[in-house]
């Protein structure tokens, strides 16, 4: 593996860490709120409901793997 | 101090304490088995690695503008907050193992031993104090960075944190041995929260939404967050926790 091929894994690594999907969640969501803004729509909601249905998805692929 | 700076203090201080709590087990670990000089040198290499980092990247953010800051910062500290909230709710959930100290440095010890007797300046205890500092650092220095920088006050950030590692490297001179008293998983809980908060606050804010009340909504938000999570600590205690008795035969009339 090239040095940095390494260098961005490890970054990869370190921002996504045991659950990349929350990561891509969290960039979904803050794309999501940019939008709503330029809405006549109030877009403060958008980043808590996100939140909360990112934590509880992550939970829940977690605990499933767990009981495997 | 204003209310987001008390936040911010109480975040960085909690966040480092946990972190400085795990690398003082390696310290101590390897400190004790091998080499204490090459185990500081291998620590203070680490640290002075982890202030540079502050010291170049601090400036550089704080030059960005304002919004483009909050939707970074805000971004980063929702990744990292919802992976430290994960992780808490599913130990204090009883899905995952909680961090156990004395194990730790038993395991550490024993990898110490096994490594052959040092001579000398003790390349193993350097670069095993310098891997461990740095890494359970780095994740501290940029939530320094970001809270920081974000509220322009990365030398509040950098002073709550130097107080963590102060309080923990204290803690351990006097006890001599890992703090496993310490409530991890209740602080890394208190940091997942606060980090997720400030996240979700700053992010929405540079996305360009506008929060009823401005900085009184993070007055709901955080105390939102912790009923959601233990809220979700309960439920996977009660899908886990095997059925303590058969259930009751129905009678009928």
């Amino acid at each position: 593996m090239s040095g940095a091929r390494a260098v961005l894994l490890g970054i990869w690594d370190f921002v996504a860490g045991d659950d990349w999907r929350v990561a891509l969640g969290v960039v979904a969501a803050l794309a999501v709120t940019a939008l709503v803004a330029t809405s006549a729509v109030a877009a403060w909601w958008v980043l808590p409901v996100a939140v909360v249905a990112l934590l509880a998805d992550s939970l829940r692929r977690a605990g499933r793997a767990a009981r495997r | 101090m204003s209310g987001a700076e008390l936040g911010l203090a109480a975040s960085v201080f909690l966040a480092c304490a946990v972190e400085a709590v795990e690398a003082l087990t390696i310290l101590l670990a390897v400190g004790t088995t091998r080499s204490w000089y090459s185990t500081f040198c291998g620590a203070g290499v680490a640290l002075v690695a982890l202030a540079a980092l502050v010291a170049a990247l601090g400036p550089a953010l704080t030059s960005l503008p304002i919004d483009v800051l909050r939707v970074g910062v805000g971004g980063l500290l929702l990744v990292f907050g919802l992976q430290w909230l994960r992780k808490a709710v599913l130990r204090a959930g009883g899905l995952k193992a909680l961090h156990d100290e004395d194990a730790a440095f038993a395991e550490q010890t024993e990898a110490a031993h096994s490594a052959g007797a040092p001579a000398g300046f003790d390349p193993y205890s350097f670069t095993v104090a310098f891997k461990g500092v740095l890494l359970e650092g780095l994740e501290v220095a940029f939530i320094v960075l970001t809270f920081g920088a974000n509220q322009h006050r990365i030398g509040l950030a950098a002073l709550a944190a130097a107080a963590a590692v102060t309080l923990v490297a204290a803690g351990g001179i006097a006890v001599r041995a890992p703090l496993a008293r310490v409530p991890e998983n209740t602080m890394k809980f208190a940091v997942g929260v606060m980090l997720t908060s400030f996240g979700t606050f700053w992010g929405a804010e540079g996305a360009g939404a506008r929060w009823p009340g401005n900085d009184a909504a993070l007055l709901v938000i955080v105390p939102s967050l912790v009923a959601v999570s233990l809220l979700a600590v309960a439920m996977i205690r009660r899908s886990a926790a095997p059925p303590t008795h058969e259930a009751p035969a129905m009678v009928s009339g």
